[in-house]
């Protein structure tokens, strides 16, 4: 079936640790990306996007991801997402 | 070292103040986001890829002991346990919570630190030589004039909208260690007929499109530089563009309406406004700032110690060689502290890192640290006695790599791992050209190089003028890096030439030894650097070398 938008996932960043979040199914938000509600339709994504936006005392900067639906969980599309989603990639080599 | 005022404390307690409460107001939603997205950048917080960044002001990249442990209080309490330095001289810590901000301020301010100005469009911490007042190549110490200019840029009523940011640097040596034809404007001390001012340079900047600036005024009295300064800032601020943000700064209107006519508009400003300024006032407070700038160097170890360590042990020998500057007493020496262990990720240090640093500069650096712009840390006057006790310390410490001017002295942004406007990494990039170059025991052999860069076209990571300059992009969603050869950010400043297509993420290590291996090649001997053997042959051997050798890599 020929995808016309790719599917996407709301996130932001919390307002008050300013980590980063995904809306969840149940609209709460999660630090855990596959547990992310996978819109695949773009005018419930937008729907799910305004909402998420009203929920300024408990977000900023939310915005759509666009990510590739697996059994796992949404897979990101670009690769900053991947960073947000795993944090800095040299996390490793911060001195001790 | 200058101590702030009761002025500056007030200031400091009561702006403080104001963003507790305003913070208070955000969390408990009577200001939107919208609305408090500019006073918290006005406080230096931002916000990044995976959390908030607090960015605080070190003032000329100078610090005293007591705030470099207020900083890894800080960073230890609030954060991570670390801390980023910058390529302007400042610090960032990466993690905070937004809840906790207002106390991190508080604890600045108690050592006389802040955040202010380190974001906006306003006249930002004014950056100087991290060897002023040291090193035996200057002039005169340059820093009380930061300072003055410190005072007046801060608050001041007319320069908080400007078109877009602006940053001065300043240099009391004709060595320019502070870059200064790639700020909005740039200070050199001169003297002429004995008498000391600066040369006056506009409209340098790296960024989307970089420039280097332009003499605007060859010889500017000393005591005249406030008049000049505003003159420059209140023409800029009509004559700069506020219709696009990329064509925002002073090198653009510069540019657009040539130097000549900003000069004319300056100088004419200059002489409207100059005899609203008190010269003897200027003279009189830069007399009280410069005594407390003075360090009285003493002698109390005897310097057999320094010349027996360097005859007995080589590793001692090689930092001394690499790490250690000449300065202006000869039974002293200005140390550079490398935050760049092959590996690590420059310009970062812990909090037992910094405590380290502020116990070594007050036991034996007459109190002063400085942070450089090229993300090392300084301890500007060790005796000579004593370096063999401060290298092993440092040791100690992992703070003790022998690797200043050298390849893996790498200046590094933080990129795609931090940076919510970056389109690549750097930061891997610096730590894998680090360690692939130290695993062919090739650095010392290539000797005097800077590796410069960025994860995006603003250039915080200056690939601009580095010797090689690496700039990280997004290419249809893959992290590309272009390369740029022949940059220099030192008094014979040059920007540098682009090589031809980029690279990917795991191609530019490759490309970077195709390049220092063609230098080792083509050179005249060892003491030709590779910037010198550049500037002889140009960029087409290094081109050749760098694509004929892969050529798929470059399609």
């Amino acid at each position: 079936m020929a995808q016309h938008a790719p599917a996407t996932v709301v996130t932001a960043n919390a307002l008050r640790s300013g980590k980063v979040v995904w809306l969840t199914a149940s609209d709460d938000w999660s630090h855990e990306m596959r547990a992310a509600c996978v819109y695949l339709d773009a005018a419930q994504a937008e729907a799910a996007l305004a909402r998420a936006q009203a929920r300024m005392g408990e977000v900023v900067g939310c915005y759509l991801a666009e990510v590739r639906p697996t059994p796992q969980g949404p897979e990101p599309l670009h690769f900053r997402e991947v960073f947000r989603r795993d944090g800095p990639s040299h996390a490793a080599r911060i001195p001790a | 070292m200058y101590a702030y005022t009761d002025f500056d404390t007030a200031f400091l307690a009561e702006r403080n103040r104001q963003f507790r409460a305003q913070v208070a107001r955000r969390l408990d939603g009577s200001l939107t986001e919208e609305e408090f997205r500019p006073l918290r950048l006005m406080n230096g917080l931002y916000l990044q890829l995976h959390a908030y960044m607090l960015r605080v002001a070190v003032p000329y990249g100078s610090l005293n002991p007591a705030q470099l442990r207020a900083l890894a209080d800080i960073a230890e309490r609030w954060d991570r346990g670390y801390g980023h330095f910058t390529t302007r001289q400042n610090i960032q810590f990466n993690w905070p919570a937004l809840t906790d901000v207002p106390d991190m301020l508080d604890a600045l301010a108690e050592v006389g630190l802040h955040a202010i100005q380190t974001s906006g469009n306003t006249v930002r911490n004014v950056t100087s030589d991290h060897f002023a007042g040291a090193a035996a190549d200057e002039i005169t110490d340059p820093r009380p004039w930061a300072e003055l200019i410190r005072q007046w840029s801060t608050d001041h009523p007319e320069f908080q909208f400007l078109p877009r940011k602006f940053k001065i640097a300043i240099t009391g040596s004709p060595r320019d260690r502070a870059v200064t034809r790639a700020h909005d404007i740039g200070l050199r001390m001169v003297t002429l007929d004995g008498a000391a001012g600066f040369e006056v340079i506009v409209g340098g900047g790296l960024g989307r499109t970089p420039m280097l600036g332009k003499v605007i005024r060859a010889f500017l009295p000393a005591s005249e530089l406030l008049p000049y300064l505003e003159a420059i800032l209140c023409t800029y601020n009509l004559l700069g563009r506020r219709d696009n943000k990329h064509k925002a700064r002073i090198k653009i209107a510069v540019h657009e309406n040539g130097l000549e006519a900003v000069r004319d508009l300056v100088e004419a400003r200059f002489a409207e406004i100059r005899p609203d300024f008190d010269p003897a006032a200027t003279e009189a407070e830069l007399g009280r700032i410069a005594a407390q700038f003075r360090v009285p160097l003493s002698k109390s170890a005897p310097d057999t110690a320094y010349h027996d360590a360097r005859a007995a042990n080589p590793a001692f020998r090689a930092w001394a060689d690499t790490n250690l500057h000449p300065h202006r007493d000869k039974g002293h020496a200005v140390v550079t502290i490398s935050l760049k262990a092959h590996g690590a990720s420059p310009g970062d240090a812990t909090s037992s890192q910094m405590r380290a640093v502020a116990d070594l500069a007050e036991r034996f650096g007459y109190g002063e640290i400085r942070v450089s712009h090229e993300q090392n840390l300084v301890l500007p006057h060790v005796e000579l006695g004593n370096l063999p006790l401060v290298w092993q310390r440092l040791k100690a410490h992992g703070l003790a790599t022998a690797n200043v001017g050298l390849l893996s002295d790498i200046i590094a942004c933080p990129g795609m791992d931090y940076c919510a406007l970056a389109t690549a990494r750097s930061i891997p990039v610096a730590q894998e050209i680090a360690t692939h170059f130290e695993r062919l025991k090739l650095e010392h052999d290539i000797g005097p190089l800077k590796i410069k860069i960025s994860g995006c076209i603003n250039a915080c990571g200056h690939h601009h003028v580095g010797h090689i300059g690496i700039l990280g992009l997004d290419r249809a969603g893959v992290e590309t890096y272009q390369i740029t050869l022949g940059g220099d950010g030192s008094e014979d400043a040059a920007l540098g030439a682009r090589t031809g297509p980029g690279f990917a993420y795991d191609q530019i290590v490759p490309a970077i030894e195709r390049i220092l291996r063609a230098y080792l090649r083509l050179r005249e001997g060892r003491d030709e650097t590779f910037l010198q053997a550049y500037r002889r042959l140009g960029l087409s051997p290094f081109q050749a070398a760098l694509y004929e050798l892969d050529s798929a890599d470059a399609a």
